[in-house]
């Protein structure tokens, strides 16, 4: 086994603590482009999560890989709409910072 | 010990290079910081032993999300440009909130007690994943197979729709 003397519980920090600076990423980040790179890493550690569960607690069954697929495709679509949005931003407002994109405030 | 070695230098570039994704200032350099951060992430899933997950995790987010990404910061931003810093308070506030929220999560998760499955495994080959993404029968996966097809498609006509051109007819409209 490969994953011999790793105990469950490690991947989980990983994916805990990688799962957390994408959120403070999202937190602080003002371009749209950058924001959507904090949610990929959110996104990410949730998949390692799936496949850490999935290898560890129920290696009979294959659900956890199929979780991660999933996610990687529905992230792949994300990123294909939110840049197709983000660039039609771009095209009307000549910036993607998010202070500066307050056409619809009130 | 060979394993333990990998996975804490995996783990170590992953997170050394997320904190460095949503840190940098300069938004190209963050992008490459991602790539290696999800290439890592590919090397997490072969240690694992989920081939077929790492080859897809490589080819769709290292090989394309990541180029997407880079397309779009050519297209919308200069090189040299820097993101102005977040204001200290902003700063600070966010840091106290992620460090709570990722203390609360880590005492929760390891204060569970997993105790791994002794069953036997069923080896993720490209045979397996294969017939179970298009199987009808019990843990087969057809249904999200499908819809996940129509969210695809859905994704990118919509992608087209968003980011085309208006014609000229229609601005003099």
């Amino acid at each position: 086994m490969m994953t011999e003397g790793i105990p469950l519980e490690y991947f989980l920090i990983v994916s805990t603590l990688m799962f957390f600076i994408g959120i403070f990423g999202f937190l602080t980040r003002k371009n749209l482009i950058t924001m959507l790179m904090s949610i990929e890493l959110i996104l990410n550690s949730v998949n390692i999560n799936f496949v850490a569960f999935n290898s560890y607690l129920y290696p009979h069954q294959m659900q956890g890989q199929f979780y991660s697929l999933i996610i990687i495709a529905v992230a792949a679509a994300e990123a294909a709409v939110a840049i197709a949005i983000i660039i039609n931003i771009y095209r009307n407002f000549r910036s993607i910072e998010t202070d500066k994109v307050d056409e619809m405030k009130y | 010990m060979n394993n333990q070695v990998m996975f804490f230098l995996l783990s170590a570039i992953i997170l050394i290079f997320s904190v460095l994704t949503v840190t940098t200032r300069r938004v190209l350099r963050a992008a490459v910081y991602l790539l290696f951060v999800l290439v890592a992430t590919a090397g997490i899933y072969f240690q694992l032993q989920y081939n077929f997950l790492a080859a897809v995790q490589l080819t769709v987010y290292a090989g394309g999300i990541v180029v997407l990404i880079i397309f779009s910061i050519l297209l919308t931003s200069h090189i040299s440009e820097r993101a102005p810093r977040a204001s200290a308070a902003k700063a600070a506030l966010s840091a106290l909130a992620t460090v709570a929220g990722a203390i609360l999560v880590l005492l929760t998760v390891l204060q569970f007690n997993f105790t791994p499955a002794r069953l036997e495994k069923v080896e993720p080959t490209v045979t397996n994943v294969g017939r179970a993404l298009v199987s009808y029968k019990e843990y087969g996966y057809a249904l999200p197979f499908e819809a996940i097809s129509i969210l695809l498609l859905a994704a990118m006509i919509g992608a087209i729709v968003v980011a085309k051109k208006e014609s000229n007819q229609e601005k003099q409209k």
